[in-house]
């Protein structure tokens, strides 16, 4: 078809739609300025501002003038194609043309957001506008290919955000490939004692769904495994994930931990991971009793087998005709097909060795709040009693809020948890010890249902508030072991020093340590501060910018339990979404050869990164099914005659006279 | 340390330079909407034109807008390691470092032709690249290009071609 039949002068129908977006657009844009500058433009035939052009009665002024003016090319110029590319490619489509007959101008997010000389930001607007005019009369009719589904997906991280993501899947159906790196799932929610603001215990509510992960048959659950690299794409990865060896033959061992006993270690030596190192376990151990699969996993770096080879193997002895028990195991490597993936890798808490003033690793009775949540728990290295290093019971205990979190020094943003779990260990560590508690915050942040009410139940408990930052943590005079902290009390507006038995400090949440080396693998992106970045902050929350990939928990940014798990939910529906549909369509930016011009020279060959060229007959040959539509190859070509749908030389040559046409 | 910028004296008199921006589709562009949301300010000299990745950006691209009357042009792609296709980003490198040398061959200032990975999540990135590249092309001033057999060339062209001309080369 020549687009340009029924114009009269050579050239298609266009028309161009302004939106004005509330105010967005309009405010710094003259938006009536734009549309009569489009209006004299060669070729467009109509041309229109709107309040909201995303609106139903914007998308239906395109589909009218389609239908009642016989347009054949839409022009919008409105907010960024990533927001609603789709929304107006439908409605030209709904008016009856080929939805690639659309093209879209940014003139909010790159230009009346950004820009404040409104006679500046108008005239780029009308320059963007041109630009686009120019290109859509090249624009050729296109069709979405369709790509079946793997339905099978795949949950990074064991924590409870991919415990539940995994679950709500598993429930539906679906195939799921759970991949921990740790020896057992259950993440930090497993560490913790009870969880805030109902104080409901956390092994009670998070234990029954492990071992639903285990006896689920549509999990396939692996421990201290790694996701190695991920090929493909939406619909159609292909992951290789790495085992680490355990030493133990997972379906051998029976969890009877006998081993742990008969081990030639009398006692442990090495700090137990669990514990924050508070006690020290053997070489052959389990992480905690609870631990999904209840499997012992053997410590290459502590065993006197692999140090030295001749240990006696008491363990080896008392396994007997079970065999679980294998020095010889090696990493291994599965592959397996998925359509979809939700990261769920979680967070690490900030390293308070890196503020020092606070004395952690300096003063013993200085600690952070994941070890107090191991002392306070009853299977914890002190069985649940709150004591100091050297035995005693602490009288006084300081927690410091904010520790690594509203900090320039250290990161800036708030991790919204240290508040409540605060509060919740001030109230547990009062009830055990009947110790004095101060907390030293800077804002108490209690939003969320139950939560200011939680706060004021330990208020009225008896635990002491001062607003103000710690300065300074020294010891007190005359060989106490107490510490004394000093601090501006900004309501009382002076100094206050206070010695405590015990610090706490109020460690924040940080990006995983090799949050960036996931990044890469799954081809996302990160934010400020290093968490995963989702695709939108409020309409894609979950989502990525990679088609497939979705976030769930603290790996996108600091949340609490009950976000995690909503969260987390989400992204099982999204994927779940994706995978039901049984397919996925492509946009079609593929490249293709100009056979008679190709001159069989194969510089285009190595850089495909897909291998999607080959050499038949002496010419290049593109497979659209690989091609990925980078355009790499067309840019490369010598003879030109490689070409891109949707990127053709043509179109963009056009939008570089387009937006430099202005006199 | 940027170096210091000497101001030409065409760019005291109201002159403002006109910058073609080409951004990959999944780091920059991305960068620049976010500093949109994030309602950061820049300069308003640059055009963006989108393209999938920056291993697409035809030396061509940069020599048609330099013909056409820009003044600078700026490529923009994701960091290495991050291109969307692999590696995408580095065979725009290497066409870059050869197109720049031409470029400077043919009279035309190194700082008018930039290459920068700024990726999706570094909104600010996008904004000190732009302002400080329209500081560097307001102060080397407007472009003089002579084109062969046309002279210097004023503005761009007047007439569009016909559409059926040209599409029969893409047909």
């Amino acid at each position: 078809m020549n687009p340009a039949d029924g114009s009269g002068n050579g050239q298609p129908k266009i028309g161009v739609y302004v939106c004005h977006c509330g105010t967005n657009i309009a405010g710094i844009i003259d938006v009536e300025a734009v549309r009569a500058y489009a209006e004299g433009l060669p070729g467009v035939t109509v041309a229109r501002a709107y309040k909201y052009m995303c609106s139903d009665p914007g998308q239906e002024l395109i589909k009218e003038d389609i239908r009642a003016n016989g347009l054949e090319r839409v022009v919008v110029a409105s907010c960024s194609p990533t927001l609603h590319e789709a929304t107006f490619r439908r409605a030209t489509a709904e008016g009856g043309l080929n939805s690639y007959y659309f093209q879209m101008v940014n003139i909010r997010e790159q230009d009346s957001w950004v820009h404040t000389d409104k006679a500046e930001a108008t005239r780029k607007a009308q320059d963007l506008v041109r630009a686009a005019v120019h290109r859509v009369r090249f624009h050729k009719p296109l069709e979405r290919s369709r790509v079946s589904i793997n339905p099978a997906v795949m949950v990074v991280g064991g924590g409870i955000a991919g415990i539940h993501a995994a679950l709500t899947m598993a429930n539906a159906g679906k195939h799921v490939y759970l991949v921990e790196r740790e020896p057992s799932i259950g993440g930090h929610m497993a560490q913790f004692d009870k969880t805030f603001p109902t104080l409901d215990c956390a092994a009670c509510i998070l234990t029954p769904k492990m071992t639903e992960v285990r006896s689920n048959p549509n999990i396939t659950l692996w421990t201290m495994a790694e996701v190695d690299k991920v090929d493909g794409y939406v619909g159609n990865y292909t992951v290789t994930v790495r085992h680490k060896p355990r030493f133990i033959v997972e379906d051998a061992c029976v969890g009877c931990l006998e081993c742990i006993e008969a081990c030639v270690y009398v006692r442990g030596k090495t700090p137990d991971e669990f514990n924050l190192g508070l006690n020290m376990r053997k070489p052959v151990y389990i992480p905690f009793p609870q631990a999904v699969p209840p499997l012992v996993v053997i410590d290459r770096d502590a065993c006197i087998e692999f140090k030295s080879g001749r240990c006696k193997k008491t363990c080896v002895e008392v396994c007997a005709d079970r065999n679980a028990i294998d020095f010889t195991q090696t990493e291994t490597f599965d592959t397996v097909e998925v359509g979809s993936v939700i990261l769920a890798t979680g967070f690490k808490t900030f390293d308070p060795k890196r503020t020092p003033s606070y004395g952690y690793g300096v003063y013993p009775n200085v600690y952070t709040a994941m070890e107090i949540e191991r002392l306070v728990n009853s299977s914890g290295p002190t069985e649940g009693h709150v004591t100091l290093r050297d035995g005693r019971t602490p009288q006084t205990v300081g927690i410091l809020h904010c520790i690594g979190s509203r900090d320039v020094n250290t990161n800036v943003y708030c991790s919204r948890v240290c508040c409540m779990y605060s509060l919740k260990l001030a109230h547990l560590v009062k009830e055990k010890t009947g110790a004095e508690i101060y907390n030293f915050y800077i804002d108490i942040r209690a939003a969320g249902k139950g939560m200011e009410e939680f706060y004021n139940r330990v208020a009225e408990e008896g635990v002491h508030f001062i607003r103000g930052k710690v300065a300074d943590v020294y010891p007190e005079a005359g060989k106490t072991g107490r510490v004394v902290l000093q601090a501006e009390d900004t309501l009382l507006g002076r100094v206050r020093k206070i010695p405590v038995d015990m610090v706490v400090l109020a460690t924040g949440l940080e990006p995983q340590a090799d949050a960036e080396d996931v990044r890469r693998t799954f081809n996302i992106t990160c934010a400020g501060g290093g968490f995963f970045m989702e695709r939108h902050p409020k309409l894609a929350p979950v989502s990525t910018f990679t088609d497939g990939i979705f976030l769930a928990g603290a790996c996108q940014g600091p949340k609490d339990i009950p976000d995690t798990v909503a969260q987390a939910g989400a992204a099982a529906s999204e994927a779940l979404a994706l995978v039901d549909r049984g397919y996925v369509e492509m946009e079609p930016n593929t490249a293709y050869v100009m056979r008679e011009e190709c001159s069989g020279c194969k510089t285009c060959i190595p850089l495909c990164p897909y291998t999607a060229i080959s050499r038949v007959d002496g010419k290049a040959q593109i497979n659209p099914v690989l091609c990925k539509g980078c355009g790499t190859c067309v840019a490369a070509c010598p003879s030109g005659s490689i070409r891109q749908n949707l990127f053709e030389d043509e179109e963009i040559y056009e939008e570089i006279l387009g937006v430099l046409a202005h006199a | 340390m940027p170096e210091p910028i000497e101001t030409s004296q065409e760019s005291a008199a109201g002159w403002e330079p006109r910058i073609v921006a080409f951004f990959c589709n999944w780091c920059t562009y991305l960068a620049a909407d976010l500093a949109g949301t994030s309602r950061m300010k820049y300069a308003p000299n640059a055009r963006v034109i989108r393209v999938m990745c920056s291993g697409r950006v035809d030396p061509q691209f940069v020599m048609e807008a330099f013909a056409n009357g820009a003044d600078g042009v700026l490529v923009g792609g994701c960091h290495f390691g991050d291109c969307h296709y692999q590696s995408g980003n580095h065979k725009a490198l290497r066409r870059f470092r050869l197109l720049q040398r031409v470029l400077v061959g043919m009279g035309i200032e190194e700082e008018r032709i930039r290459l920068e990975w700024i990726s999706a999540a570094e909104a600010d990135k996008l904004r000190d690249v732009m302002n400080d590249m329209v500081a560097r092309v307001t102060a080397l001033g407007p472009l003089h290009l002579e084109v062969p057999g046309e002279g210097p060339r004023e503005g761009p062209r007047e007439e569009l071609p016909e559409v059926a001309e040209l599409q029969e080369v893409t047909a």
